[in-house]
């Protein structure tokens, strides 16, 4: 049987893999000093790409193709549209950035757009294989981006630590897969969850699905799998850390999503029991052990690295909630779960973008990530400062910015659950958001509450139209969520009722 | 539209629309700030009178101005605003006084000055306060709780004084924490409460289920977390200890806003929140909860006894009446209830006034320690009169507010409602009257450190000024309604009476059914 292709639903891939040829053709054709123009392209690119993302969306029609190994349906949609959003931030964070370092400038969006488009496959990828591939094609490139200073030490240190922690958990992943597969004689999510629904737990099935997940968690840099992340994310020139933080690690999540929902959670929670203390450990610690290092940070960069280990700590926490509930036969809460982690994935990718856009606008006057550098921000750029206050306390989850709607969704889908576990994790992620308020707000304190240095420059940091771009879109989309969170909420809306009927369809 | 559907989201959203426009008018044109600020305050106030005016007092029990739109679908939360009999007075206080602020701080500006970011933080708290009187579901109701935290966060810490980054972290951590468990506890009572017509955040439909469907070990531990939220906030005892730093720190009208409005969102809360919807536990807690509220009685006025900082003293005198409000709730009858509120309004009007007086003194002596100070009265005899007058009225003598609020707290608590133990509740009464004893010391000594006695010989030549324009503008109000309700305390518990009842009634009829 011949494979059918459904052009229109892989038009956003195509547009992308597209742009990604005529960027390295532009990279060897362009001058050097010319080379900065890749950007444009990419930028369009990215644009462009959402052109048929929106077309499907309104489209509506669920598409499944290759025997279901890929499915563009609307989470695959409003993810895609995510990952696209955030690219087209992330280029405009480097543009001056890149321009004004000494690097090669057109690769850098060359290898900025294979990650993307591998986020893109991702999101559609119903099958161990194509999950696979698609979390090499995100990695291999930010491995080379990580180490993009090259006359930098750290720099370097950063990409080879994330380049063999990387490839250690592909390895370990890629083990744990074959397992399954040996198990279930399908790569296919849909079988697995049929074979799991039918076989229930079983001891060499736990090890497996222990073995993927720990090559998940090393992705997401859940603890104790994270102490690549803070010297990485310190080592990378920042825009890299910025995509690193935010569409990496929810590729990473939305590898977690699929493996675990279209694949581990059988009919009526089946199997659910083998995975959720996993998952409940790994969100309790990195939460916790996130937030305790946080806390000892003089760098905002190291202090935002540990504070994404926090948060993907909370984003665990609905997976969790959904696997309690699972394993007591509920399936009323995946729906919500799944559901909140997608919400939350969208709210923190707007907030910590923003924060990255504001320290890299910070530092192109001092140079430095220090919080000290911070002080008295307030007297000196008070736009800067109000901004970068406005993505810390939505970080923190203070209303009405976005953060806490975030927050409450994570909360909601732990207490909807009503079992003590599940409780107990709900109140271990409250007590931490408490201790996160002071870590973020030591910034915003050494902003506000400080003079400047007196060897500080006091005029207003001027700030390239691109970046400042990226600051406003984020802002706005940090504060308009935060009072109307139904805009995001609909696009979990959209994505979670059809799951449930999903999975049963996948089992007969 | 009706008017009645468009006034409270006009009372409470015109501070943030005034608050936009100051944040986009240029930092020196000060002038413009400090107009702009005061016409939306005004025009708050104004709306906030018109909808007094229309008020139907003859059913105060029934939510009026009642709006109910969709909000956040997906959550099930609306966008229910209303005001009874319990959230007008509050409402009322909260537009008043910050007007009041606004006026006070005209010429008044503390250290670093930036009236742009302080009047813009100012109207934004104003949002917050207004908001969570009016809120009728618990998810808005803890978004406007929450919003008032940020921009008191930033008048501590920017405005404040010497040790000021600490007591603004320390605030924002104790509420935090308590909002934090607080939302589970809202979350809990989504999930777990057989709300007719399905879960819900509605805060009518919750107090109409009053709790159906959840066992009374769980309703205990939500009350808990309900108890943890609020008690932070008003601060009870053993959680208080947030509140002598952040007043002691905060810019004159900080305090003033702290005490007279921000405290009153933890009782609120109780009034509104946990007593009604969870009345089985609120009967297992209420003693409890009258117990740490007697604790805070003499606890708060032996602190009071011990201070040598004249705010510090005017702050714990705070843990001191919030004790006595806490009492009257958790005496769990309509004259405790009625209690509770009239006891918001006039420590709202009385501590918010001591503490503009003690901004005042600090402004005119450079300190607020007790031994530096004297002899006020004869270098400003006017603001010692007011001194005076105030600590009268805190230490609640009969004819002014504060009377109205302590006596019949001590009178509900003699018969407690829902067939609580007659001889718990006395003992509270008693120690609770010795708590009024206290108080009479603790101020009287305020008083007579301050204003009686000749000034003392380093500020024997100092200029001291009287009270100023400003002061009269801002201070001049709230004295008279002291007065005001003093003589005449129907004008407040002839509004909050019919909804104390209502709640009351509601509760009793769920734990007798």
């Amino acid at each position: 049987m011949n494979p059918v292709f459904d052009w229109h639903a892989l038009a956003p891939d195509i547009i992308l893999a597209a742009t990604i040829v005529v960027a390295l053709v532009a990279c060897f054709v362009l001058p050097d000093r010319n080379a900065g123009q890749v950007s444009r392209i990419a930028a369009i690119g990215v644009l462009v790409a959402m052109i048929p993302v929106v077309t499907l969306a309104l489209d509506g029609e669920d598409r499944s193709m290759f025997g279901g190994a890929y499915e563009v349906d609307n989470y695959a949609l409003a993810l895609k549209a995510f990952f696209l959003v955030a690219a087209y931030v992330t280029i405009l964070l480097s543009i001056d950035y890149i321009e004004e370092g000494d690097y090669y400038k057109g690769e850098f969006y060359f290898l900025l757009l294979t990650s993307v488009f591998g986020m893109s496959i991702m999101v559609s990828g119903r099958d161990l294989i194509t999950l696979f591939v698609a979390l090499e094609t995100i990695s291999i490139p930010t491995f080379i981006l990580a180490a993009y200073r090259k006359h930098d030490r750290l720099s370097n240190e950063a990409g080879v630590k994330y380049y063999i922690i990387g490839v250690l958990s592909s390895a370990l992943m890629l083990y744990g897969m074959s397992l399954i597969f040996g198990y279930a004689g399908s790569t296919q999510l849909s079988e697995i969850n049929a074979f799991i629904t039918a076989e229930g737990a079983k001891p060499l099935l736990s090890i497996a699905i222990l073995l993927s997940l720990v090559g998940f968690a090393f992705k997401v840099s859940a603890v104790p799998f994270h102490f690549w992340a803070p010297d990485t994310y310190q080592g990378a020139p920042t825009p890299v850390t910025a995509f690193l933080s935010v569409s990496s690690k929810a590729g990473g999540f939305v590898a977690l999503l699929n493996i675990i929902f279209f694949g581990f959670y059988g009919i009526d929670g089946a199997g659910a029991e083998l995975w959720w203390p996993i998952v409940w450990v790994l969100a309790a610690a990195s939460m916790t052990l996130g937030n305790l290092a946080a806390l000892r940070q003089t760098n905002i960069v190291r202090m935002l690295a540990y504070s994404s280990v926090a948060q993907g700590g909370f984003m665990l926490v609905p997976f969790a909630a959904a696997g309690i509930a699972g394993s007591e036969g509920n399936t009323e809460v995946a729906d919500n779960a799944f559901a909140a982690v997608v919400v939350y994935l969208l709210v923190y990718g707007a907030m910590n973008l923003g924060a990255f856009a504001v320290v890299i606008a910070v530092a192109r006057r001092t140079r430095s990530a220090e919080i000290s550098t911070y002080e008295g921000l307030f007297q000196t750029s008070p736009g800067l400062a109000v901004t970068m206050t406005i993505f810390l306390a939505s970080l923190a989850g203070v209303p009405p910015l976005a953060g806490w709607f975030a927050k409450f969704v994570m909360f909601s889908s732990a207490l909807q659950v009503g079992n003590a576990w599940a409780t107990a994790l709900a109140v271990i992620a409250a007590v931490n958001s408490v201790i996160a308020f002071f870590y973020y707000a030591r910034p915003i304190r050494a902003m506000w509450f400080s003079d400047p240095a007196e060897s500080t420059e006091r005029s207003v940091i001027r700030i390239p139209p691109a970046l400042g771009g990226a600051i406003a879109i984020t802002a706005v989309t940090t504060v308009v969520v935060g009072i109307y969170p139904q805009l995001f909420a609909r696009v979990g809306e959209l994505v979670f009722p059809q799951l449930v009927a999903r999975v049963a369809e996948f089992a007969f | 539209m009706e008017w009645s559907e468009w006034a409270l989201t006009l009372a409470v959203f015109l501070p943030a629309v005034g608050a936009v426009i100051v944040m986009l008018i240029p930092r020196a044109q000060e002038e413009l700030i400090k107009w702009v600020t005061l016409l939306t305050t005004v025009a708050t106030l104004g709306i906030v009178l018109a909808i007094l005016f229309d008020f139907d007092y003859d059913r105060t029990h029934d939510l009026q101005f009642a709006i109910n739109n969709d909000w956040i679908d997906v959550i099930n939360s609306r966008y229910h605003l209303g005001v009874d009999g319990i959230s007008l007075p509050l409402l009322a206080l909260s537009a008043f006084i910050t007007l009041l602020c606004v006026i006070y701080s005209w010429n008044h500006f503390p250290e670093p000055h930036n009236p742009k970011a302080f009047l813009a933080l100012m109207l934004i708290l104003e949002v917050g306060m207004n908001g969570t009187f009016v809120a009728q579901d618990l998810i808005l109701f803890f978004v406007f709780f929450e919003i008032v935290l940020l921009p008191m966060f930033f008048m501590i810490g920017v405005w404040g004084g010497p040790n000021r980054q600490y007591a603004s972290i320390k605030f924002f951590l104790f509420t935090l924490f308590g909002s934090a468990i607080m939302l589970l506890g809202f979350l809990a009572l989504y999930f777990q409460v057989d709300a007719p017509g399905g879960s819900t955040f509605d805060m009518v439909r919750l107090t109409e289920a009053a709790g159906a469907g959840m066992t009374h070990n769980v309703q205990l531990l939500v009350f808990g977390a309900l108890f943890l939220g609020f008690a932070i906030k008003v601060p009870m005892f053993p959680f208080h200890t947030w509140l002598p730093d952040a007043h002691t720190e905060a810019p004159t009208v900080g305090s003033v806003l702290l005490a007279a409005i921000l405290l009153k969102l933890g009782t609120y809360g109780f009034i509104r929140i946990a007593m009604p919807i969870l009345p089985d536990a609120a009967k297992s807690w209420a003693p409890w909860i009258g117990l740490l509220a007697v604790i805070g009685i003499i606890y708060g006025a032996l602190g009071c006894l011990a201070q040598t900082d004249m705010k510090r003293l005017i702050a714990f005198s705070s843990v001191a009446h919030m004790g006595f409000v806490m009492l009257a709730i958790a005496s769990l009858t309509d004259a405790g209830f009625n209690a509770a509120v009239f006891g918001m309004v006039a420590h709202g009007l009385i501590t918010g006034m001591l503490f503009f007086l003690a901004g005042s003194v600090q402004h005119n002596f450079d300190t607020r320690e007790l031994s530096r100070l004297g002899g006020l009265l004869t270098q400003a005899p006017k603001m010692g009169w007011i001194l005076g007058f105030c600590a009268m009225a805190s230490l609640g003598l009969p004819g002014l507010a504060g009377f109205w609020g302590e006596f019949p707290a001590l009178f509900s608590v003699f018969d407690p409602g829902m067939g609580m133990s007659e001889a718990v509740f006395r003992t509270f009464m008693v120690i609770g009257a010795v708590g009024t004893v206290l108080a009479a010391g603790y101020l009287l000594w305020m008083l007579q450190k301050v204003a009686f006695g000749t000034p003392k010989p380093e500020f024997a030549h100092a200029h001291i000024h009287d009270v100023n324009a400003f002061e009269w503008t801002a201070w001049l109000p709230i004295l008279l309604l002291i007065v005001a309700l003093g003589i005449y305390p129907n004008m407040l518990f002839r509004v909050t009476d019919g909804a104390a009842t209502n709640i009351i009634n509601g509760m009793s009829q769920a734990i007798g059914g």
